[in-house]
């Protein structure tokens, strides 16, 4: 078995293997392996190729442009997706305006390990894809499985424009799979993770897994969930989300991220917009509090969408 | 240094006569030590200049064409109508395009020397330039604390011209002189007369060298007055008058040129001929900027990713 954690680090061992443009670059990342152990190993077995950097994240981001620019395909690791926000200048406007600008594309990948975690708290459980969305020249990937995990990694690395790799916290050693995948759906195309005919419930990264739950208990009543996992959120795989609110005319979506703007407000606008005529129920949809993210386990499984809170939606959505 | 302040001067009239759409930004005052700079580099070196560098541009090699252009807004230029004024580069040439926002480049270049080491491109350096307010950023500090721990053949200068917009030393930073900062990153740190071209030439090139020579990041401080507004809207009523008084508020063109005449080097009417050929060249560029198209709304690709079918349209446009 291998954990979403291990597909993140062996996909990095494989771009370093197979790409010498490849290095890494983050706090710790290096003989200790990293926060989280995203790095393990990598370190000894790809000498100076795994580095160390100071906590700088704007010059740590500011170094991996130049360093694209110059030819090489730099992976940044965030300590936490939190802290990126000091790196946000370098990212949204020096990186995602690098190639519109210039001409020249700009391949970097940054992780954020993102999402709640119990305990994790404010400072340490953010969820920021709407916020890097919200800028072009971005990618922004939010990989919900273990086969996507490692596959979007390396389709991330193998890009030539910056992407934003929001990888999740929680699922870091929760979810395992048999094995690694040989192929995988190409970024920008929604997955239907389940299918259905009663509701449509799209959504991404952690969330999947509280709609995938949701949905089987929805299914001892003898209703059918449709779950759409979008795998990247720009860009947005609209006709996918269309083409499934044409076959149940119901739509949910779910994000663990806070509800102003964001994904969810995305998807239910796009839907709004183009398949109207599609829908038999107001759309809906369901986020975090619009609070910061809780320490304590007691409020942080209350700030957040959980599987029974999202049956509840279901249940609102399907008029039951 | 004289084609730069000759170049400016005919944008600041362009400016004056509603020919120039967006900001222009001058030099003026500042040609000596931003000369030195770009004469310094070598061909496959990195300088990311910023707004007061029009000399150093010259000099690395940057053409007139794509100052006029940019400036003039022609669809040929280098940043084709995207970007304008001193917002342009051209990357592959080892000229940074600046962002706005102070500090930026720095960690740019860093990255850009970095690269170097990985692919075995040795004796490469790379330069910054910055101003006094721009020494009080976080990215500067992140940055300069970056090359130093890398050991990056990075050169920092920053020019000191007393302002940071309006905002004098005083409402900037509180330490005696701005190149003591350099013993707080463990860099070299270098003081020059940013009025005086002969010095800057021999502090620049130092610290060049040694940066070539694979001793770390070296910081540069010039100390000058700037001799016109922030940008060509600002009156600078605000500069006080002391400093037009004391000598680091000469203007380094003239004192070059008393340098040049006082030794014998060239005279008078050998000056009044290459202002003369530098009008010249000038006003070609902008002629010929002014015949290039504008961009056009409808020939423009609207596509900030490299990676065109990942781009998103407009959703809800029919
Ligand atoms: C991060 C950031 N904040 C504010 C500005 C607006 N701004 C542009 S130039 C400038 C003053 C810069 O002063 P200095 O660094 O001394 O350079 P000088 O203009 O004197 O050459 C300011 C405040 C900016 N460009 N970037
Ligand atoms: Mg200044």
């Amino acid at each position: 078995m291998i954990t979403y954690l291990e597909a993140i680090r062996e996909a990095q061992r494989k771009a370093l293997e197979n790409d010498p443009r490849v290095y890494l670059y983050g706090q710790d990342i290096g003989l200790f392996g990293g926060a989280f152990k995203a790095t393990k190993s990598l370190a000894q077995s790809f000498p100076g190729r795994v580095i160390d950097s100071p906590i700088c994240e704007d010059a740590m981001m500011g170094s991996a442009i130049g360093a694209a620019l110059q030819g090489m395909r730099p992976v940044i690791e965030m300590q936490f997706a939190d802290f990126s926000t000091v790196g946000f200048n370098q990212i949204v406007n020096q990186a995602a305006t690098m190639f519109w600008r210039t001409g020249e594309s700009c391949p970097i990948t940054v992780r954020l390990p993102s999402g709640g975690t119990p305990g994790s708290g404010p400072f340490h459980s953010q969820n920021l894809e709407a916020l890097y969305a919200h800028y072009p020249g971005l990618i922004i990937l939010t990989p919900a499985t273990v086969e996507d995990a490692y596959s979007m990694l390396l389709e991330a690395i193998a890009l030539d424009d910056p992407v934003i790799f929001c990888e999740h916290k929680y699922l870091y050693y929760h979810l395992k799979a048999e094995s690694l995948p040989e192929t995988a759906l190409p970024v920008g195309k929604a997955r239907i993770a389940r299918t259905g005919r009663d509701a449509t419930v799209v959504t991404y990264s952690a969330m999947l897994h509280e709609a995938l739950a949701a949905a089987e208990e929805l299914a001892t009543q003898g209703w059918e969930i449709e779950i759409i996992d979008l795998r990247s959120i720009k860009p947005l795989d609209t006709d996918t989300v269309l083409a499934s609110v044409a076959r149940t005319g119901r739509i949910l979506a779910v994000g663990e991220a806070w509800p102003w703007g964001g994904v969810t407000a995305e998807v239910l606008a796009r839907v709004a917009t183009d398949g109207f005529n599609l829908l038999d129920a107001p759309p809906m949809r369901l986020n975090s509090k619009d609070t910061p993210v809780p320490f304590h386990p007691n409020l942080w499984g209350t700030h957040r969408p959980t599987a029974s809170t999202i049956a509840n939606a279901l249940r609102d959505l399907l008029r039951l | 240094m004289l084609l730069a302040r000759v170049a400016e001067e005919k944008i600041a009239s362009l400016f004056r006569g509603g020919r120039i759409t967006g900001g222009v930004f001058l030099g003026k005052g500042q040609e000596a030590i931003s000369v030195a700079t770009g004469i310094a580099l070598k061909e496959g070196d990195i300088f990311a200049p910023l707004i007061r560098d029009q000399a150093g541009r010259l000099a690395f090699g940057e053409s007139l064409l794509d100052f006029t252009l940019t400036y003039l807004g022609a669809r040929s230029g280098p940043m084709r109508g995207r970007d304008g004024n001193v917002h342009r580069g051209r990357p592959r040439d080892g000229l940074l395009p600046m962002i706005s926002h102070l500090g930026a480049m720095v960690s740019v270049v860093n990255g850009m020397l970095l690269a170097h080491r990985f692919q075995g491109k040795t004796g490469t350096v790379g330069a910054a330039s910055l101003g006094d307010g721009a020494t009080s950023t976080g990215a500067f500090h992140e940055s300069l604390n970056q090359a130093a721990v890398e050991k990056l053949p990075l050169v920092l200068v920053v020019t000191n011209n007393q302002y940071a917009y309006s905002t004098p030393n005083d409402r900037q930073f509180a330490c005696a002189d701005l190149v003591d900062k350099a013993i707080g990153y463990g860099v070299n740190g270098h003081s020059v007369d940013g009025t005086d071209l002969a010095a800057c030439l021999q502090v620049i090139g130092d610290a060049v060298r040694t940066a070539r020579e694979g001793n770390g990041p070296q910081l540069v401080v010039a100390s000058n007055l700037r001799l016109a507004g922030h940008g060509e809207h600002d009156d600078s009523h605000y500069i006080s008058s002391h400093f037009k008084k004391l000598p680091l508020g000469r203007d380094c063109i003239e004192v070059a040129q008393s340098h040049l005449l006082r030794n014998g080097w060239a005279d008078a009417p050998s000056l009044e001929v290459w202002a003369r050929e530098c009008a010249v060249q000038v006003d070609e560029a902008v002629a010929f900027a002014l015949r290039e198209p504008a961009p056009d709304p409808a020939l423009e690709e609207w596509c900030a990713l490299s990676h065109r079918h990942l781009a998103e349209g407009n959703p809800g446009k029919p």
